[in-house]
Formats: C-alpha cells, sequence, structure tokens
C-alpha cells in the first residue's frame, strides 16, 4: 500500500481520462445498441470529470472546486441520462428498434 | 418697337396656355378664333418691328437677362432681333396665322380638335422663340420644342400604324443631326467661352478660338460642319432626308407649316445665323454647297414619279431646302434667305391647296384625281400660282429667288453646282405639273370621289388666296425694279460700325451678283421646257406616261423607289444593327451566360454528389465531426504551436 501522501501523479491520471474518452468514443460512433451509445456518451463524461479533479490539486492555489465542480457534471449528467432513456423508449415504441442505424430519416 | 419683340412669341404661347385650361371639349370655333387672332397680332407685331429694325443700319437689338451662374460663367436668356430674325418673323406669323385658320376648316369635326390647336400653337411659339434666341444654348433648347411639336403633330392620328412610324422615324433622324449640333455647341462654348452669336464669331473671324491645341480655323471647320449636321437633319438635307416624305402622315396643314414654311427652314436660318462662322471655315461652306446642291436635284428626281400628292411637294420642299443651303454655301446669303421666304409662302399654298383636295376627296394617290378645274376652280388657279412659282416661271415668287440662286452659284464659280441646279429645276417644272395635270385637268379617275369633291369654305379659301397673292408677289421683295430691297435689308445685320462680324464676312455677305439676263432667259426657258414636257405626258388622259415609265423602266424604278436610300439604311443600319445585335447576342448567351451556367451547374452537380455523403447516420457524423476536430488540433499544434495560443 502506498503511503498516503505519496500523489498519483498528473500524468497517469490524465492518462487514464484520455484511455476513458476514448473507450467511450470508439464506443458511440461504433455501437449499434442505443443504450450502449449512451453508456458510452458517459464514458466520455467521466473522462471529463477525471480530468476536472487531476487538474483541481494544481494551479496557483489548489482546491476542492474542481472535484465539487465534477460533483455537479455527475448530478447533471444523471438527469441527462434518465432524458436520454426516455427518449430512447420513446423512439423504441415509435420505431420497435433500438439499433442506431435504423434511426435514419434523414437520409438523402 | 423692337424691345416688343418678345411679345411675339408669347402671344402663340398665351394661345396655348388658354388652350390648355380650355381643355378638350372647347367649342372649335373659340379654339380656332383665339389661336388665329393671337397669331395674326402677332404677325401684326412682327411687321412693326420688321419696320422698326429697317430703320437703323445696325438693327443687333439684343435683350439679355441673366439666368444661370455655374461656376465662373454665366448664362443669359433674352431675345435678339436682327434684320435676319425679323423677316423670318414675319414670314412664321404671317404662314402660321393662314395655316390655323385652314385648318379651322380641315380638322373640323376631329375629335382632338383642341389638342391639334394646342399643338400647333405651341410650335409657333417654339419656332418664333427659336428665331429670336440670342446665343445657341437657348436656340438649341428651342430646336428641340419644334421637333418635339413636329413629332406630336405627325403622329397626330396615332391610331394609323404609319402616322405612329413616321412621327417615330422623323423624331429619330432629326435628332441624329441635332446630336452634331449639340457637339458642335458646346465645342464652341469651349473653345470661344460663350453661347453668344455676338462673342463666338467675333472669335472665329478674329481666329481665337482654342480647344486643346487645334488652331482657330480648324475648330471653327469642326463646329460648323456638327452645326451643319444639326441643319442637314432639321431641313432633311440628302442623308438625312429620308424622314421628311414619311412625315406627311401628319394633317396636312402641319405639313405646310411645320414641314414646308417654318420648321424645315430652321436648318437653313441655322447656317444663315451662323454666317460669320460658316464663312470663317471655307471647308463647311464648301460642303453646305454640295450637300444643297446633292439634295436639290436627288428629291427633285425622285420627286418625279411619286404617286402620292403630298410625297410629291414633300420633295419638293426637300429639293428647295437643298436650294436654299447651296445658296448660302455658294456665298449667296441674301439669296438663300430670299428663296426661303418665298418658298415658305408658295411651298405653304401648295400645301394648304393639296389640302383642299384632299379634304374634298379624301385621297392622297394622284391616279385617283382628275378634272378637279371644274369643282374646285379657286383650289386649281392657286395652286397654279403656287406651282408656277415653284417653277420659277417670271414673275413669280420663285421665279426671282430660285433665278438669283442660280446665277450666284454659276457666278461664283461652280459650273457643276449650277447644272445640278438647273437640272433640278426641269424636273421641278415637271414634277409640280404633273401633279397639276393629274389632279386639276382632264377627266376623273374615280367618279365617286369627283362627285364628293367640293371647295372648303371661306375658312380654307382665304389662306389660299392671301398666300396665292404671296407666292405671286413676294418676288418683287429683292429686284432689281427695288434696287435689292431684301438683299439691302439683310446686309444691314452686317454692316459697319458696330459689327462683330469680320472683313471677310462683310464682303461675302455684301457681294451682289449683277442680273444677268441670259442666265435668267435659261431658267425660263428650263422651266417652260420642263412645263411642257409634264403636259405632254399627263394633259390629255393617255397611256402616255406610262408608255414613258416603261420605255425608262430602270431610271423610273429608280425614282419610284426614292434612290433606294430608304433601302440602304434599312440594310446598313437597321441590318447592320441587327447582325451587330445577334453577335452579341451570341456572345451573351453562349459565353457570358455559358459561364453563368456553368457555375449554376457546378453549384447543383456539385450539390447532387454531395448529397450522398448526408447518410442520416449519427455515428457517421460524429465520426467525421471527430475526425475534424483532430484535423483542427492537428493544425493548432503543428502550425501555429498550441491549441492556446
Amino acid at each position: 500500500m502506498a503511503p498516503a501522501n505519496f500523489p498519483i501523479p498528473t500524468g497517469s491520471l490524465l492518462a487514464l481520462g484520455v484511455l476513458l474518452f476514448c473507450i467511450g468514443l470508439y464506443g458511440a460512433l461504433t455501437k449499434r445498441n442505443l443504450i450502449i451509445v449512451l453508456v458510452s456518451i458517459e464514458l466520455m463524461l467521466n473522462a471529463a470529470n477525471i480530468n476536472l479533479v487531476t487538474f483541481s490539486r494544481l494551479g496557483v492555489a489548489p482546491s476542492l472546486s474542481g472535484q465539487v465542480f465534477s460533483l455537479f457534471t455527475i448530478t447533471v449528467a444523471a438527469a441527462e441520462i434518465a432524458v436520454g432513456l426516455a427518449l430512447l423508449i420513446a423512439v423504441f415504441r415509435l420505431r420497435r428498434t433500438s439499433e442506431v442505424q435504423d434511426l435514419n430519416v434523414h437520409k438523402w | 418697337m423692337v424691345q416688343y419683340a418678345w411679345l411675339v412669341p408669347l402671344l402663340p404661347l398665351v394661345a396655348y396656355v388658354f388652350l390648355l385650361f380650355l381643355g378638350r371639349k372647347a367649342p372649335e370655333g373659340i379654339v380656332a378664333g383665339v389661336s388665329v387672332v393671337l397669331t395674326a397680332i402677332s404677325f401684326v407685331i412682327s411687321l412693326f418691328v420688321f419696320q422698326a429694325v429697317g430703320s437703323h443700319p445696325n438693327g443687333n437689338d439684343t435683350y439679355v437677362f441673366h439666368w444661370l451662374t455655374v461656376g465662373s460663367r454665366n448664362f443669359d436668356v433674352g431675345f435678339q432681333v436682327t434684320h435676319l430674325n425679323a423677316l423670318m418673323l414675319v414670314i412664321v406669323t404671317l404662314v402660321s396665322a393662314l395655316v390655323l385658320l385652314f385648318s379651322k376648316g380641315y380638322m373640323h369635326r376631329d375629335e382632338r380638335f383642341p389638342v391639334f390647336y394646342q399643338y400647333l400653337n405651341l410650335f409657333v411659339f417654339s419656332m418664333l422663340a427659336l428665331v429670336l434666341s440670342p446665343n445657341l444654348l437657348q436656340l438649341y433648347i428651342f430646336w428641340e420644342m419644334v421637333g418635339l411639336c413636329s413629332y406630336l403633330l405627325v403622329g397626330f392620328w396615332y391610331f394609323k400604324p404609319e402616322a405612329a412610324l413616321a412621327a417615330k422615324k422623323s423624331f429619330i433622324v432629326t435628332r441624329i443631326g441635332d446630336t452634331g449640333m449639340f457637339a458642335g455647341i458646346i465645342l464652341l462654348f469651349l473653345a470661344s467661352g460663350s453661347f453668344d452669336y455676338s462673342t463666338i464669331f467675333s472669335a472665329a473671324t478674329a481666329g481665337t478660338l482654342s480647344f486643346h491645341g487645334m488652331s482657330s480655323g480648324t475648330v471653327a471647320t469642326v463646329a460648323a460642319l456638327l452645326i451643319f449636321m444639326g441643319a442637314v437633319g432639321k431641313s432633311a438635307q440628302f442623308p438625312l432626308h429620308i424622314w421628311l416624305p414619311d412625315a406627311m402622315e401628319g394633317p396636312t396643314p402641319v405639313s405646310a407649316l411645320i414641314h414646308a414654311a417654318t420648321m424645315v427652314a430652321a436648318g437653313v436660318y441655322l447656317v444663315a445665323r451662323a454666317y460669320p462662322l460658316f464663312v470663317s471655315a471655307p471647308a463647311a461652306l464648301h460642303t453646305v454647297a454640295w450637300i444643297g446642291g446633292i439634295t436639290a436635284l436627288l428629291a427633285s428626281l425622285i420627286a418625279l414619279t411619286q404617286r402620292d400628292i403630298k410625297r410629291v411637294i414633300a420633295y419638293s420642299t426637300v429639293s428647295q431646302l437643298g436650294y436654299m443651303m447651296m445658296a448660302l454655301g455658294v456665298g449667296a446669303y441674301a439669296y438663300g434667305v430670299f428663296h426661303l421666304m418665298t418658298h415658305a409662302f408658295f411651298k405653304a399654298l401648295l400645301f394648304l391647296a393639296a389640302g383642299s383636295v384632299i379634304h374634298a376627296l379624301d385621297t392622297q394617290d394622284l391616279f385617283e384625281m382628275g378634272g378637279l378645274r371644274r369643282k374646285m376652280p379657286l383650289t386649281t388657279y392657286t395652286f397654279l400660282a403656287g406651282a408656277l412659282a415653284l417653277a420659277g416661271i417670271v414673275p413669280f415668287a420663285g421665279f426671282w429667288s430660285k433665278d438669283d440662286i442660280l446665277g450666284a452659284t454659276l457666278a461664283s464659280g461652280h459650273p457643276v453646282l449650277y447644272a445640278f441646279g438647273l437640272l433640278a429645276a426641269f424636273c421641278t417644272a415637271f414634277y409640280i405639273f404633273r401633279v397639276f395635270f393629274l389632279a386639276f385637268t382632264g377627266q376623273p379617275r374615280d367618279e365617286a370621289k369627283y362627285e364628293h369633291a367640293h371647295e372648303g369654305g371661306w375658312v380654307m379659301a382665304v389662306p389660299l388666296v392671301i398666300l396665292a397673292a404671296f407666292a405671286t408677289l413676294a418676288g418683287f421683295f429683292n429686284t432689281p425694279l427695288n434696287h435689292h430691297g431684301l438683299e439691302r435689308y439683310l446686309f444691314a445685320d452686317y454692316a459697319a460700325p458696330h459689327s462683330a462680324a469680320g472683313t471677310d464676312v462683310v464682303a461675302t455677305i455684301g457681294q451682289t451678283y449683277p442680273e444677268n439676263i441670259g442666265l435668267m432667259a435659261v431658267s425660263v426657258a428650263v422651266g417652260l421646257f420642263g412645263i411642257l414636257v409634264a403636259a405632254l405626258f399627263y394633259w390629255r388622259p393617255g397611256k402616255g406616261a406610262e408608255r414613258a415609265a416603261r420605255m425608262f423602266s430602270l431610271p423610273y424604278q429608280v425614282s419610284f423607289h426614292k434612290f433606294f436610300v430608304d433601302e440602304a439604311y434599312e440594310w446598313f443600319f437597321v441590318g447592320g444593327g441587327k447582325r451587330l445585335a445577334a453577335l452579341v447576342r451570341w456572345f451573351d448567351v453562349y459565353v457570358l451566360d455559358g459561364l453563368v451556367q456553368l457555375l449554376g451547374r457546378l453549384g447543383s452537380v456539385g450539390g447532387r454528389l454531395l448529397r450522398f455523403s448526408q447518410t442520416g447516420q449519427i455515428q457517421t457524423y460524429s465520426a467525421w465531426a471527430t475526425v475534424g476536430l483532430l484535423v483542427f488540433v492537428a493544425i493548432a499544434v503543428f502550425r501555429i504551436g498550441g491549441v492556446f495560443g
């Protein structure tokens, strides 16, 4: 177990964020199921949250505001995902599908 | 008295305004009465002015008022009474008053009768104001106004397509000349700094015209030629003569007043008025002489074969105007003006008499007339007086003036022009007596129309009689019998000591040509011979004319088709314009429009192709957006050096 005062390096944290973001982006762009796409978007949000938390300890006056900010983000994201799921259900009721590829009304 | 000369144009203007307020439903009697009375008063005033000017040797009475100032230039308006102007006032007011009276009968029951009189009064005003103008700018304004009135009156029966077309043609063709004239006026203004005749003339004769390093003589020549262009258009001289015969579509009183006696003489008047300028530009003067001579001959040849009575007289007008130009061109200033005067009388007479015939028969075709002598004796004999005057038979008016011109042309050393004039004189005698014999002698060719024929009442008779008297006697204003009264009168404009003109001008204008009995005899003989030939062909009803036409088929056709001048213009200018337009259209459609079309097509084709990128797949779009973001970041990092600058 690492000593309590030994901080995880900023680079590692940012790398974790990037990794999470890329996984999320990959999922959002490639997955066919709308639910997975929503989940992937959540991953990207969480990557952003990690960045907020990471950067909160840097700067001229390190503070908790970044962490507080990410708490807000999580709350808003929760509300947002509720809306997203509601939309998903509405779309499913209408079109009997939750496949992203089938939702192409705006095709040429 | 001279200071009241402004009343002369004012009265017709008053009549015009009065008729405007009277409206379109005004009774004919009041409309005609007001016009005739006011113009007649103008005539009386003109006579007094004429008399008053004659008493002092230098009658250049100029009254000007400041009009406007542009920069450092002052422009004046006003009026100027010279001997020439005074004479013109008398001619114009006299003929106008008579024509206005005649129109009462001729235009009777025309539903736009008051409008006709409005136009005529406006014309008379403009013409008189033109004559009195003290500077070229004012002259130009009224010059265009008489052109406008001519347009309105030629197209008076606008519901006839020919009349509408003729009005348009007369306006456009004269405009061609006017454009040159305007350029000439501007050139003179730039070269001399003024529009005033006196300033321009003294600069021209003193050789102080200057414009961009051109010598004064060159400026004078160019300006004189340009101004002569205006005269060519207005007076229907050779290249631009084509509008006048077509203008005969207007009512006959209009032809008599505007297209015979006054407006078309404005070109001659202009050359006479600007004579000092022309004398300082001998090349221009030569051009005037030659254009005049060619016009005189050409128009008289065309007149030989026309079937329409008014067209014959119209070509005769063109021809006689050519004589006047020729006279001015060879230096016989007074004779040109003298012929202008006699011609105004006898040609107005011929037109009014022809109008009387047309009014009676309702046709203008000579070959539907005949034998009118018995039905219309007054018209016949007044027409005969006019015809004799036109043919130049002693002692009628035309004899004196035409003979003077021919004599002066020969004496001034222009034998070719003299030959032109003499040949034209023969043709003139022939064609006018052809008209006379066809219309008034022999048997009627159209019985129904003949039965209907009658004299037009006193309003038409009085002008005919008065004009016939003038056509017979006006020549005596300038004969050896009264020691060339008119010549001396006109010369007073240029007499010392106040004359602005140089010695050249004075010498040219003051030159007198002694009477030559031999030449007179030749002219009269030629005239009589022309009448004789006409009588042989046309007096007795027969086939002589047709046989002659067949015998000289080619020249006959050439003359009948007016030397194909209209056709040549049609081919060259109208056709050329159309060909040019077709070329430009091709360029427009295939090159300019092609470029525009290409751009348009590029957009629509490109759009149609790019449409397929619109897959409707949100994930594809996001992928592209991501790629785009990466590209921007890459640019920011590698080209700019960082996302934040």
